[in-house]
Formats: C-alpha cells, sequence, structure tokens
C-alpha cells in the first residue's frame, strides 16, 4: 500500500527522523494561512501518489504566504501528470505546505525487501535528488549498499560504514547512521516494505532533513498495522479499483474490451495472455482469489461489468476450493440484477462443474458455454467485436 | 518414486483444528494421505477427526513419528509455526497459509538456513505425489499417477496444466506449487535438482509468472546441463509492467523480470516453451516423443 508524501512524513518522524514542519491543505487560503504560520519562504507540495512531481511542476517554491496560497490555487484541483502517473494523471486533492530548508547537498537513502536475497537492503548514494534514478544507472559503484543479517535488524556497524560512505564525518555521520537506525526500526515496526528519503538535505550548518520521503507498506501486514491501515487513500485508485478494494477482490483495471474473471493470479494472467493471442485485449485483472462466495462472485462481477469499457466478459474458473456452482449462481445473480447485456463467456472446470453449467442452464439468460481455456477467450474475442458500444455506470 | 512425499510420509496439520484445516484435512485423509496427528496450541489432548491433537509439534513427532508438516495457520501466526516445526525436526513444512508478511518471511529463512528442514511455501496449493500421498488443496481427482513432474508459482494454472496432462494420458510423479509470495522456501532449481534424480520422472514441466527473479535462477541453472525435458510457461506476456496482478510476487520490478524477458532466458536453457496456456499438455507430450 502506497501513502502520501505527508503521511509517510508523520510516521518516519515518529522514529526520530528529522523532516520540515509543514501542514496539510486542502484549500487555498489555508495553504495561506499555513505559510504564514511556518514562516516563508516556503515550499508547496501536491500530494498524490506518484513519484516525479517535482519534474512535473507539482512542488512550488513560495516567497510568501500569498504566493503559497496561489500555488496551492493553481495545483488543487488540477491534474498532476508525472513520469509515473501514465497519461490520464492524478488530481491533486491535498497541497503539503512546509517551511524551506538550505541544502547544501542532496544524499539518498532508502531501506528496501531484496526478494533475491532474502533480506532487507540499506541503499545509500551521495546523488541524491530528482536525478536519482540517472545516477543509480550511470554511475552504480558509488551507489552503496549493506544487507541485513539473514533474520535480523540492520546493525549499527552497517549505519556507520554507510555515513562514511556519504562522505560525511563528525556529527552529520552521527545524525545521519542515527536516521539509518530510525529507517530501520521504522521499517519493521510498521511493516514497510519501502522506507526512501530523497533527499536528505544536508544543510549549511551540517544537520541533516529529510525533505521527501516515500513509504509503501506490506499489504498482507495491514491486519496487524491498523495505524497504517487508517493511511489508505482509496481516492488515489481508479473508482473500480476502489471499489474492489472494499470488497477485498483483486483488481486492475486495464485499457481492453474484455472483462475477465478468474480465480488464481496466474490462471487470471493466462486467461489475458490467451485474450491478447486471440487479437483481443483484457479490459482488467481480476483474481476471485480461493475463498470467494457467491456473493462476492456477484460483486466481481458487476465490478467488471461496469467498466464502460467492457463490451464481451470471460468467466475463466478452475475450481478446486472454489465450487463452479457458487460461481455460476454468482455471476447469474449479478446480470439478472444489473439486467446486463453484456455477452458472457463461461468456463467452469475442476469442482463441481457440471453442476455449476446446469446453473447456468437453468437461468435461461443466454450464456456462452466453452470448453477450454483456448477457445473460451477465442468466442469472448469474437463476441466483442461483434458488440454495440456500451455505456458504463457505477457499480 | 518421487519427491518430498511417498505412501509412507506422516503428516501432522498444524492448525488442523480451524476450518480450513479441518475441510483440507478431510480432503487429505481421503485421498489417503497418512494424516497422524493434528497440533493447536492450546488443543492438546484432544482429538479431531478421529486424530489425536497435541500442544506442540515436538509431542507430534514423539508420539506418532510425523515427519512433514502441512500448515494451515493464521497469517500472523504462521512464521512461528514454521519455525517450531522446523525446531522440532520436521523434514518437511508445507505452509499453505496465505497472507504471511514478508518480513516474518525473512525471518523464518534465516531460521532455516543452518537447518535440514525443508520449506514448500508459504501461499502454496501443496504438494502432491499422485495415488500416494496429498499434501495441500489441489484438487485430487484430476491427477493421476506417472512420468511428469511439475513445478509452479501459481495454483489454479497448475490443475490447467495437470488436467491437460491428464486427459492426454500423461501421469504426474509429484506436483509442486512453490508458491506466489516474493520470499518462498525451496525454489524451481532446488527442486529441479530433485526431479533430475528421481527415476519415475521423465520430464518437467515449470510454470513461473511476472515479478521476481525465480525463473532466471532455474535458467541459470538448467544452463549448466539437464538430462530430462523442461517444459516452460510463463504467465503475463499481457500485463502492463509496473501493475501488481494479484499475488506480492506477481510484480514487474525492474530489468529481467518481464515475460518476454523470462521466456527468452528459459528458451536460451533450452526449455521448450508452450506457446500458449492451453498447450502445456501437448508440447509435454511432445518432448516425450508423443507417447502417452
Amino acid at each position: 500500500m502506497k501513502v502520501h508524501e505527508f503521511q509517510a512524513k508523520r510516521v518516519l518522524a515518529r522514529f526520530g527522523v528529522p523532516v520540515p514542519r509543514g501542514e496539510v491543505a486542502g484549500s487555498a487560503p489555508e495553504a495561506r494561512d499555513a505559510a504564514g504560520r511556518l514562516g516563508v519562504p516556503g515550499v508547496v507540495k501536491a500530494q498524490v501518489h506518484a513519484g516525479g512531481r517535482g519534474k512535473a511542476g507539482g512542488v512550488r517554491k513560495a516567497a510568501t504566504p500569498e504566493a503559497a496560497g496561489r500555488a496551492a490555487a493553481d495545483l488543487l484541483g488540477s491534474v498532476l501528470v508525472t513520469a509515473q502517473t501514465g497519461p490520464a494523471g492524478r488530481p491533486v486533492r491535498r497541497v503539503l505546505v512546509e517551511e524551506a530548508v538550505g541544502t547544501a547537498r542532496e544524499l539518498y537513502l532508502a531501506l528496501a525487501v531484496d526478494p533475491a536475497r532474502e533480506a532487507v537492503v540499506a541503499i545509500a548514494s551521495a546523488e541524491g535528488g530528482v536525478d536519482v534514478e540517472a545516477s543509480f544507472a550511470g554511475t552504480p559503484e558509488r551507489v552503496f549498499k549493506e544487507y541485513a543479517p539473514a533474520g535480523n535488524r540492520l546493525d549499527e556497524a552497517q549505519a556507520r560504514k554507510l555515513a562514511a560512505a556519504l562522505g560525511l564525518t563528525g556529527g552529520s555521520a552521527t545524525q545521519a547512521a542515527g536516521i539509518i537506525m530510525a529507517m530501520a526500526e521504522a521499517m519493521e515496526k510498521t511493516d514497510a516494505s519501502l522506507v526512501e528519503i530523497n533527499p536528505l538535505a544536508v544543510t549549511g550548518e551540517g544537520g541533516l532533513v529529510a525533505l521527501d520521503v516515500r513509504m509503501a507498506f506490506d499489504d498482507n501486514a495491514l491486519g496487524r498495522r491498523p495505524e497504517i491501515l487508517a493511511l489508505r487513500d482509496l481516492d488515489e485508485a481508479s473508482p473500480l479499483e476502489a471499489e474492489a478494494a472494499r470488497s477485498n477482490l483483486s483488481y486492475v483495471k486495464l485499457d481492453g474490451d474484455i472483462g475477465c474473471m478468474v480465480n488464481g493470479a496466474g490462471l487470471a494472467m493466462a486467461t489475458m495472455d490467451l485474450i491478447l493471442r486471440a487479437g483481443g485485449r483484457p479490459a482488467n485483472f481480476l483474481d476471485v482469489g480461493g475463498g470467494v462466495t457467491e456473493d462476492g462472485v456477484a460483486r466481481a462481477f458487476r465490478i467488471l461489468a461496469f467498466d464502460p469499457g467492457v463490451r464481451s466478459a470471460l468467466v475463466n474458473i478452475f475450481g478446486g476450493i472454489v465450487r463452479c456452482d457458487t460461481v455460476a449462481s454468482g455471476v447469474v445473480r449479478a446480470v439478472r440484477e444489473t439486467a446486463s447485456s453484456l455477452p458472457v463467456v463461461m468456463r467452469l472446470e475442476g469442482t463441481n462443474a457440471e453442476e455449476g453449467r446446469t446453473v447456468l442452464r437453468a437461468s435461461g439468460l443466454g450464456f456462452h458455454p466453452a470448453e477450454g481455456m483456448r477457445d473460451a477467450a477465442a468466442l469472448a474475442v469474437s463476441l466483442a467485436g461483434a458488440a454495440p458500444a456500451r455505456r458504463g455506470g457505477r457499480p | 518414486m518421487s519427491v518430498l512425499i511417498d505412501a509412507t510420509s506422516r503428516v501432522v496439520v498444524l492448525g488442523m483444528t480451524g476450518s480450513e484445516g479441518t475441510f483440507h484435512t478431510r480432503r487429505m485423509i481421503e485421498y489417503g494421505t497418512k494424516v497422524v496427528a493434528g497440533m493447536t496450541p492450546g488443543k492438546g489432548g484432544t482429538t479431531h477427526l478421529g486424530l489425536p491433537v497435541f500442544g506442540a509439534v515436538t509431542e507430534a513427532v514423539a508420539a506418532e513419528g510425523a515427519d512433514v508438516a502441512a500448515l494451515f495457520v493464521p497469517p500472523y501466526a504462521a512464521a512461528g509455526a514454521v519455525m517450531e516445526a522446523a525446531e522440532a525436526g520436521l523434514r518437511l513444512i508445507v505452509c499453505v497459509t496465505e497472507g504471511i508478511p514478508t518480513l516474518d518471511m525473512l525471518k523464518v529463512k534465516g531460521f532455516l538456513r543452518d537447518r535440514p528442514s525443508l520449506l514448500i511455501g508459504p501461499n502454496t496449493p501443496g504438494v502432491i505425489s499422485p495415488g500416494k500421498s496429498k499434501v495441500g488443496i489441489m484438487p485430487g481427482p484430476i491427477h493421476r499417477p506417472g512420468p511428469v513432474g511439475i513445478v509452479s508459482r501459481s495454483g489454479t494454472l497448475t490443475y490447467e496444466a495437470v488436467q491437460q496432462l491428464t486427459r492426454l494420458g500423461l501421469g504426474q510423479s509429484t506436483a509442486v506449487g512453490i508458491g506466489g509470495d516474493p520470499v518462498v522456501g525451496l525454489k524451481f532449481a532446488e527442486l529441479l535438482a530433485l526431479f533430475k534424480d528421481d527415476p519415475e520422472t521423465e520430464a518437467v514441466v515449470l510454470i513461473g509468472e511476472i515479478g521476481g527473479r525465480a525463473e532466471e535462477e532455474a535458467a541459470a541453472y538448467l544452463a549448466a546441463g539437464y538430462p530430462k525435458p523442461v517444459v516452460g510457461y510463463v504467465a503475463g506476456l499481457a500485463a502492463p509492467p509496473g501493475r501488481r496482478m494479484g499475488h506480492a510476487g506477481a510484480v514487474v520490478e525492474g530489468a529481467g523480470t518481464t515475460a518476454r524477458e523470462k521466456i527468452a532466458a528459459l528458451e536460451a536453457a533450452g526449455v521448450r516453451m508452450a506457446a500458449s496456456p492451453a498447450d502445456i499438455g501437448a508440447t509435454v507430450a511432445a518432448a516425450l516423443g508423443g507417447r502417452s
């Protein structure tokens, strides 16, 4: 799960990482007043779940409180398109107003999980800032890494080693090592998958301040981290993705016209691959998971069918724990309740497949049955080609 | 022969008294698996499904000679349960539990480093040696005993492959799900090594997906030479880069991890890639010289 910059800064500040003083504002007057309280010069930063904001014009300097108000007026309600948002961009609903920090050098620090090494890795570079990725690629020998010992937290000696590698000495080095240890503690106690400070500013006086912070959290751990789950911002997902998240379904919106509903992530991706091979394009990834109920299936189907781009649907279920008749009943219910005219290809295999087919036939709803995966995909593609354009709605 | 489990494997089910544990233990027993005990903290001394329930894994080992653990433990208790099973000296630990935090798994991997226990999963359908034993949640009836070994990161896609094989008259020696999470126990290379030495296995199917580097590691292992035909499929050609596709493991994390790159790496290592997920069975049949 991603969070906003202001949220990530609050989390890290709790563990002792120094961050600029700042306030969140949802309107221009709020931003102006915040800048007045914090003192100028200040910075006004768009809060969206995407990096690359600086280059996209999402970070403004403000010499006066009024200028902060104008910058906020400009950003709020606008759509920010960065290198990471895709062409559709992200609407800006909030800005972070901060005191400006005088910067002598910009460093980079991050902690992440390296699945290949099966360890937490700390990454440090003396060349932080907006072009950090270019510097990673261009001069990898100047990117320093320390792997935490198997099954343990990074140790202090490793943190001091990284601080020295960044060219820090004296009090700055001690402070940097402390920040790295604080990041490690934050990671462990919040189940973060990424803790990134970029840039970590070295001020004229040699002090260190985290000017920008990015954190991501392990979705699997949210159940035991209610304080992190509370930071979830469903406005950052597309409306259909937000609805899916509320229903605990794994849904990713894509831009094709064949809606997919499958059990299991691997089979779902394989189904999308077959659609592509048959000359079509999937409208979504949707994994209904292992323990899905009839109700869950009905909700899932409504979500995929309400995507206005969808012209046919493909339901591909290999029943193991999931029973095919449960899925069939859920789809029948959703089609009835929404009076959907969407052509639906149903491929049911495995547990209770025959019972599922009986449910479909008995419904009289004109489903398109298919035997194998390949035939199912081809049928869905041809039905999408023949179907009229639709208008979507809300689930 | 088969790998990891056979008819003599004695299974203790951790979390057997829960609803998932109860349901799947019943199915395992029906399949013929020698389930010898359950383990649920606080329920030692009771019986469930006609089996003794112990409060600690060591007791199940001492009293019933368990050598394999199947885990249906809630996600936040699972890491501790895996470590308890390893501490008790179980040879094989199959962790079906889904949703274990990654940092917990890093602890588990650190713990297992100097211990002999083998871990399968988490987030796996488990292991089945058809006709002998099933430790997991896969539907038993689609499987047949035979010469094809399967290693896979996916659950239902594996069932699909198994059914294709069975319908072509090609049974399976052992099918193993390595698990869909970013950090898992045994990976492709270790399992390929087991299948290499299994006289009953004549060909191996490897099913991968986008994200991580498991397929690249498998390719590096196979490139050094492998005596049996390997058929591969990697899901996710149609997945856009940078988007999560459900599994925590199915995340495109930069160079070398797209489906296209994984397919190229496996092909270069001599793996016969199935043209589509609907062609896995036929590609194995062709690799085995059309026999069925």
